[in-house]
């Protein structure tokens, strides 16, 4: 049994670190923001156009002028900001956002990573994947371990249309927590609880590397 | 004569701040999902039955609403966006041909838009490099990290939907609904912008303005607004 997608999250956040400003994507890394740890301050910057997003509103509090990203209605958190589409990715691009967190098809060891387009499907675009990909200094990726076909979602290289090369640091899915060294692949840092090392092996299609004994996650 | 010290953007409808615009024109639309939007500007283009437009705009409305009411009537020819999948007819007229699509990463979309403002021809960004989007475009490396070129849009026509303005054609949003606007009202040659609430010049501080009048050629005080919320998502009271 690996782990439920809010246990995902609640790994991921435990990577948060206070005064840290984070981008979440849509999905899985949305419930990060129900997980933060005591004692760490962090805004949340959603890229169309606030800093300090807060939960959703109450049941007649909705405000059309303002939502996130995903186009749900949110709440601003005291000390909040609004600015254009420009100022959001002059964040992104410009390396003012220290955690980007997203979710994705397919990873590969050297760190591409795949999430917007599968052929011969409807495209909806990319939305800002690319440019948050491109220049956030550190990117973790939510996903499961494997596709619905049961086929490992860590390859060595990326079969479908690439959304950034060599930018993805970490990757939490239901069975591991993995750090990419684009030298040596998949480095395996934790297990979910109850995974052996030889069923993320088996799961894992790109290069692993597992050294001494991988300890278990503390959730 | 008298002298008012200031310059009139002031148009009396949509209808009147639409003269000029041509069918097979490049128009930039404000908004993200449905935030922001001009929604006078596009019914009053449905009206009109413009035809042959490439929208420059971030999403492209839903099937009812938003620029949906501009490709249910067919008068897009392409569309230039970051993300467009809220809309059934897009999708149809898309894999049957009839409409374009180009796609776009959303912040090179809004640093294209500003570009075009702002008079910078083209920028380096790394969104995109090493994926589809940057075939055929030309690549550098600034501090070891590779670059591609992306040129300044060139837009006839924006149109923008502010909280308020004032005659003057000074532009100050609310919340979310900023986005896109600010950047295509600089990027126009004519840009109208429509105001929820039209205001006198003075009333407004220029302390707060968002947009300076300078990139807007036309005003008008917007009617009906419906601000259609796409995803109305809602937590239990605690």
């Amino acid at each position: 049994m690996g782990l439920s997608k809010d246990q995902i999250a609640q790994r991921i956040a435990q990577e948060l670190r206070d005064g840290w400003y984070v981008n979440l994507g849509i999905g899985i890394p949305t419930l990060v923001a129900n997980h933060i740890p005591e004692g760490i301050n962090i805004e949340f910057q959603s890229e169309n156009g606030i800093l300090g997003m807060g939960p959703f509103p109450v049941e007649g509090e909705e405000d059309a002028d303002l939502i996130n990203a995903g186009k749900q209605t949110i709440t601003a958190m005291p000390g909040a900001s609004f600015f254009s589409s420009a100022t959001s990715f002059a964040m992104i691009r410009g390396q003012h956002v220290q955690l980007t967190v997203l979710g994705a098809m397919e990873v590969s060891d050297g760190g591409d990573i795949a999430n917007w387009k599968i052929p011969g499907k409807m495209v909806k675009g990319m939305g800002g994947a690319m440019d948050l990909v491109a220049s956030a200094e550190n990117i973790i990726v939510a996903m499961q371990h494997t596709n619905r076909r049961g086929e490992s979602k860590l390859l060595s290289a990326c079969s479908l249309p690439l959304t950034g090369v060599a930018c993805v640091k970490k990757v939490v899915t239901d069975l591991a927590v993995l750090e990419i060294d684009p030298d040596r692949g998949f480095v395996l840092l934790e297990r979910a609880p109850g995974v052996s090392v030889e069923e993320i092996q088996e799961k894992t299609a790109g290069r692993l590397v597992v050294e001494g004994d991988v300890p278990e996650m503390m959730l | 004569m008298s002298q008012t010290n200031y310059i009139s953007k002031v148009v009396s409808d949509a209808h009147a701040a639409l003269d000029g615009l041509e069918d097979n024109m490049t128009v930039m639309f404000g908004g993200f999902g449905l935030c922001g939007i001009p929604e006078n500007s596009i019914a009053a283009i449905r009206d009109k039955g413009t035809t042959g437009i490439t929208c420059i705009s971030n999403n492209a409305g839903v099937d009812d609403f938003g620029l949906g009411l501009l490709l249910q009537t067919r008068q897009i020819k392409k569309m230039i966006a970051s993300y467009v999948g809220e809309n059934d007819e897009f999708e149809r007229q898309m894999l049957s041909g009839e409409l374009k699509v180009d796609l776009v990463p959303q912040g090179t979309l809004a640093e294209r838009c500003r570009a075009a403002g702002a008079g910078i021809p083209a920028f380096f960004t790394p969104a995109g490099y090493g994926t589809e989007v940057a075939e055929g475009k030309e690549v550098r490396v600034f501090n070891g990290k590779p670059h591609i070129l992306e040129h300044a849009f060139d837009a006839p026509f924006a149109f923008v939907k502010a909280w308020k303005g004032d005659k003057a054609g000074n532009l100050i949003f609310k919340g979310t609904a900023r986005n896109f606007n600010p950047m295509m009202a600089m990027a126009g040659k004519i840009t109208v912008a429509e105001v929820e609430e039209l205001v006198e010049v003075g009333e407004l501080d220029p302390n707060d303005i968002h947009v300076p009048g300078i990139f807007v050629q036309r005003i008008f005080q917007g009617t009906d607004y419906e601000k259609r919320i796409e995803q109305r998502t809602v937590r239990a009271k605690s």
